[in-house]
């Protein structure tokens, strides 16, 4: 359609001022644009309320929908459950024979572990967890892997807590709000975690794809030891991850490390546990010294 | 079998049929509130429950927020890409003010499209469209680079696809709410 013939202005004086005040508009509201852009690029914290306002107003409608959304789950679950239930009780029942040895091995193990761990006075993070909540939106149109949780300030969840579900380490808290809270999933380009072969203890660090994909590259560069069906945990490292979360399989090798696809699926996972950082405290010490995203020069 | 005029009866409202339907007049409130609410709430889309891998969803705001403008020009004033790229970008997840400089920045470019071509057909309107929304995409993932770590420009190609592919249904729904807004 053409446009309109009003912006064409012809003699009229008041046209032709109010149709230049309009343009002058436009051009000052997007310098106004590049400025705020520019003052949140700066300080990515700034404008954390303005966007916490945001979900905090549409929060009531994603918790009803992912309400349903996991009800209807939930129905389709237990009706495919009956198809082939008999021999699927089967395999469970062969399954659960051979997992109640291993399970004795382990707490034997965890025994010794715990005994020799006493021997060496090693003193061992608490993962005491904050708060259970559900994730319930995510920022599916943006580069930024981002999701909100149910759960804010209300049940005592802070900034720079990680964030985990049954399967695996989902990300951290970066902003909380009265009853929502944010969080950096793993698969964010921003979003270093120290992690570790679980077969050995191999150091290394992942970092998100940004397309449900983390890279993990080894500490020691120069050789990729890692093979496809690689188990990667979280190493501890750092003090805000817990170690041993489980975190990704390697299914691919790249030319200085590996492809991993993370546990945790955020769509798929039915509840987030928030918890404590790990090493609290050396890490607060930490922060005070040379705070996350602002490089300092420390006196040595 | 003939039914009589008088039996024919109208399926809409009640009122109505004894209301005069000559010279009636459309609500100015549906009018001047419709494409504000319709881009307003396809921003919002982003804060269901959507959960994908990388970016997949289409950025339904700018997808409302072009449609009405290449269907209907001067609809909205010059200036309305900032208030509307500001609240999609609470919604977003981008750094604030991204959306609005890229919307206002892509309003300023049909301003100069409409005054050099002023006939334009559909595919001719799809195609604006189909690379204003690469641009603003593109753009935003270089804004976030600025802001934080960002991914490679390869991980927007799906996004971009699905979004030049559902712009003509987005059309479709804005003529629609365009027809129903006009109505008396």
């Amino acid at each position: 359609m053409a446009p309109p013939p009003h912006r064409r202005s012809g003699f009229s004086r008041k046209a032709q001022y109010s149709l230049f005040v309009t343009y002058v508009v436009a051009i000052a509201g997007t310098i106004v644009a590049g400025l705020l852009l520019t003052i949140s690029v700066v300080d990515p914290a700034g404008f954390s309320a303005l966007r916490i306002l945001g979900t905090e107003v549409t929060a009531p409608v994603a918790r009803v929908v992912s309400k349903a959304q996991q009800s209807t789950q939930a129905i389709t679950h237990s009706i495919s459950a009956y198809i082939n239930a008999a021999s699927k009780n089967v395999t469970l029942e062969k399954e659960l024979k051979a997992s109640r040895n291993a399970f004795i091995e382990v707490r034997a193990l965890r025994i010794e572990n715990d005994r020799l761990r006493g021997l060496l006075n090693l003193s061992d993070g608490d993962m005491q967890q904050v708060a259970v909540g559900r994730l319930i939106s995510s920022t599916a149109s943006s580069t930024r892997r981002i999701a909100t949780l149910s759960i804010g300030r209300n049940f005592g969840v802070e900034r720079a807590q990680p964030v985990r579900g049954p399967a695996g380490l989902i990300g951290r808290v970066i902003e909380t709000g009265p009853t929502t809270a944010r969080v950096l999933l793993v698969t964010d380009s921003e979003n270093l975690v120290p992690v570790m072969r679980a077969s050995d203890g191999l150091p290394a660090f992942s970092a998100g794809l940004g397309n449900g994909f983390v890279l993990i590259k080894p500490l020691n560069l120069g050789e990729n030891p890692f093979k496809v069906g690689d188990i990667i945990i979280t190493s501890g490292n750092g003090g805000l991850y817990g170690a041993n979360i489980p975190f990704a399989r390697v299914i691919r090798k790249t030319s200085d490390g590996a492809l991993g696809l993370p546990f945790a699926d955020p769509a798929n996972t039915p509840y987030a546990i928030v918890m404590k950082p790990y090493l609290e405290e050396a890490r607060t010490e930490q922060q005070m010294l040379a705070p996350d995203g602002e490089t300092k020069e420390v006196a040595e | 079998m003939k039914i009589p005029v008088s039996a024919i009866r109208l399926p809409n409202r009640p009122g109505r049929e004894y209301k005069s339907r000559f010279d009636r007049e459309q609500s100015m409130l549906r009018m001047l509130a419709m494409p504000i609410a319709s881009v307003i709430l396809a921003s919002m889309v982003t804060t269901l429950p959507v959960f994908s891998a990388g970016p997949l969803l289409p950025p339904f705001g700018l997808l409302m927020f072009l449609s009405w403008r290449l269907m209907r020009p001067g609809l909205w004033p010059i200036w309305s890409g900032v208030p509307f790229g500001l609240m999609d970008d609470l919604f977003s997840g981008q750094p604030f003010g991204s959306a609005g400089l890229l919307w206002s920045l892509a309003m300023l470019i049909v301003e100069i499209i409409d005054s050099r071509a002023i006939w334009r057909d559909y595919l001719q309107d799809w195609l604006i469209a189909a690379l204003l929304i690469m641009a603003v995409l593109l753009g935003g993932l270089w804004i976030a680079g600025i802001a934080h770590a960002a991914p490679e420009p390869m991980v927007l190609f799906p996004q971009i696809i699905l979004s030049i592919l559902l712009y003509p249904l987005v059309v479709r729904i804005c003529a629609r709410l365009d027809r129903w807004r006009l109505a008396t």
